[in-house]
């Protein structure tokens, strides 16, 4: 950076500074993760006393509890509210720890790949159990 | 502009441990633990959708020792990192930041993820359900 600085003498300070801060994203990056973790609060007490309540169902009572309109709609919630979440949590662990650019680069979009195939076929099945076959 | 001479941190490991530093990254490996135990919600949810076969097949495996041990392992980063992400949000607020606060409030997280662990097992082993 400081070569570049001094082979461009005709730079105005402003013209170097521009581009090298604050892309201006971290903000919305920062709410998104506070707006998902306060949804995920009630969404994932809920479904672990769901979960509690079906130890040991068998398959007809897991699909009867899925069938109804708001434990599906609770749960495409907590699927969207979760991976979003994780998402965005794991970004900043990658961003912190990985050096090389193209390694954080190319992690961060197979990371996000995975987690929306991961998202699609949790919200599929979900469809699948609530509108039935 | 030399870089060169400037003193550089020292390593992590001559640190004392200390309650603040162990939770604050027990967050972060209970966040990405997480991140992996939704692959075991999503085949849940993929084997409760494919039908009775499926499903009782994914219930065989949770009740083995290993699926066991994986929902065990669930539970504890769920709820540590929900009781501490709550923990987070409220010094989002501006409050609790005082050393006795971060404290009070560190052992306060420990405790009710125990409780809540404990409450959450004795609840599914006893049968409450089904």
């Amino acid at each position: 950076m400081a070569d570049q600085r001094l082979r461009a003498p005709m730079r105005s300070p402003l013209g170097r500074a521009i581009g090298l801060g604050s892309a201006k994203e971290g903000v919305e990056h920062w709410w998104a993760l506070r707006v998902t973790s306060i949804a995920l609060v009630p969404l994932v007490l809920w479904f672990v006393m769901a979960v509690i309540g079906l130890t040991g169902a068998d398959h007809a009572t897991v699909v009867d509890w899925l069938s109804g309109p708001l434990p599906a709609v609770l749960l495409l919630l907590l699927l969207i509210a979760a991976f979003y979440h994780s998402a965005l949590g794991l970004q900043v662990v990658i961003e912190d720890y990985i050096d090389n650019e193209a390694a954080r680069l190319g992690l961060i979009i197979a990371m996000r790949l995975a987690h929306i195939l991961l998202a699609a076929l949790g919200i599929f099945a979900v469809l699948r159990i609530a509108i039935g076959p | 502009m030399t870089q060169a001479e400037r003193p550089l941190s020292p390593h992590l490991q001559v640190y004392r441990w200390q309650l603040t530093s162990v939770l604050s990254i027990l967050h972060r490996a209970t966040g990405a633990a997480l991140s992996l135990g939704t692959i075991l919600l999503v085949c849940w949810l993929v084997a409760a959708a494919e039908g009775p076969e499926a499903y009782a097949g994914m219930q065989g495996f949770l009740r083995s020792w290993l699926g066991l041990l994986l929902l065990f392992g669930w539970s504890v980063a769920l709820f540590y990192h929900l009781c501490n992400g709550i923990r987070h949000l409220w010094w989002d607020t501006g409050r609790g930041l005082e050393l006795k606060s971060v404290y009070a409030g560190g052992w306060a997280v420990l405790a009710a993820t125990a409780v809540l662990t404990i409450i959450a097992w004795l609840l599914g082993l006893s049968g409450w359900g089904y």
